[in-house]
């Protein structure tokens, strides 16, 4: 970390005093990471058994939103020398200066702090613990150390995108089961290509600031092949819930088509490898893996909260 | 013995930072008022459901 900014630009007394916006802290939790943690959390959740009081299963959820969010800022504030050199993430708060990197880390332990003992007391302690290593996951062993070292960084740091369906899993029951693993598993196995696929587009990028993912690390070729491979494990993966008793029929049909679009669209990324349209193919895959996996967590959810929204309403 | 914070120029905010100063203390207000109901609201279920239980 040798990023600083602490608007040494703003000349004598007026120093050091902050003009971050509230939207530039709420852009620290990377918003749209924690709207797929909401609904991965969130049909983690719906599929636990029992009865969940609704206002201890939102409080839950915001703990683990505001959790994951949390370890956001704290990988904002690491990586700021990385981000500032980047066209994806130069306009985050912290390369921009509009945060410090003091702000974020305080702002990021702080509500670590918070989420982990909300969801304690809320819930149990089982699922504050899950909810302390996701964060340390993502913040320790992802950003400061797999990130800048390994090119399978996001292979093992996918771990900690995965986990919020077995933290949600534990808040609503206090125990482990097999279904939440299920889910992590999806999650986990659908990182690669995802990220990979834009990797593939931003090679040069991470190569000059010396980040190694696949691509820059190994190759194109390699990275491609890898791609294909993680999304043929993924299809069958993807079809579980519904094989295992806790997805219908519908999951189920859309989970296979969904399976073989993305292996569809993988062939594509390993098929096409010109200059020109490579990226193109590279791009599709990105998109349709981010549709792939909000259909699937969509549908559990929808699936379960249809029967819990009609009981209110009779 | 003189007060070393007294020989402190007095630092004058700008508009800017004045505006987003002020931004920043109405979210916060909003976030702990929030917290507060939210809060109090999961006591009384918790209360609720020990009492239930009994």
């Amino acid at each position: 970390m040798s990023y600083a900014s602490e608007n040494a630009d703003v000349p004598g007394a007026t120093a050091r005093i902050s003009v971050a916006e509230p939207r530039d802290f709420f852009a620290l939790l990377k918003p749209r990471v924690m709207s797929l943690v909401v609904l991965t959390a969130l049909a983690g959740l719906l599929i636990a058994p029992g009865h969940l009081h609704p206002l201890l299963g939102f409080t839950a959820l915001l703990a683990i939103s505001i959790g994951a969010g949390a370890s956001g800022a704290l990988n904002m504030w690491y990586d700021a020398d990385i981000d500032a050199r980047m066209t994806r993430t130069r306009t985050r708060p912290v390369p921009a200066g509009r945060i410090t990197p003091g702000e974020a880390l305080a702002f990021g332990l702080t509500l670590s702090g918070f989420s982990v003992v909300t969801l304690g007391i809320v819930a149990n302690w089982l699922a504050a613990f899950l909810l302390a290593f996701t964060i340390f996951f993502y913040a320790v062993i992802y950003t400061m150390w797999l990130k800048r070292w390994t090119p399978q960084n996001i292979v093992i740091g996918g771990a900690a995108g995965a986990l919020p369906p077995v933290v949600a899993y534990a808040a609503a029951t206090g125990t482990m089961a097999i279904e939440p693993w299920v889910l992590f598993a999806i999650i986990f196995i659908w990182t690669p290509p995802h990220f990979w696929a834009l990797a593939l587009v931003k090679s040069a990028e991470y190569a000059r600031v010396g980040v190694p993912m696949m691509p820059n690390a190994k190759g194109p070729d390699r990275t491609r092949t890898e791609i294909l491979v993680y999304s043929i494990l993924l299809a069958p993966i993807g079809v579980a819930p519904w094989l295992m008793g806790f997805a219908s029929l519908v999951y189920g049909v859309v989970s296979i088509i969904g399976g073989v679009a993305m292996i569809a669209f993988a062939v594509n990324v390993y098929r096409v490898r010109s200059a020109e349209h490579g990226d193109k193919a590279a791009m599709k895959l990105f998109g349709v893996s981010i549709l792939y996996l909000f259909a699937l967590f969509g549908l559990i959810v929808v699936e379960r909260l249809i029967p819990f929204v009609m009981r209110l309403i009779w | 013995m003189a007060n070393p914070a007294e020989n402190e120029p007095v630092r004058m905010m700008t508009p800017e930072q004045a505006r987003s100063r002020r931004a920043r203390n109405l979210a916060l207000c909003l976030t702990i008022g929030g917290l507060v109901v939210l809060f109090y609201a999961v006591t009384l279920v918790k209360l609720g459901m020990r009492i239930g239980s009994m």
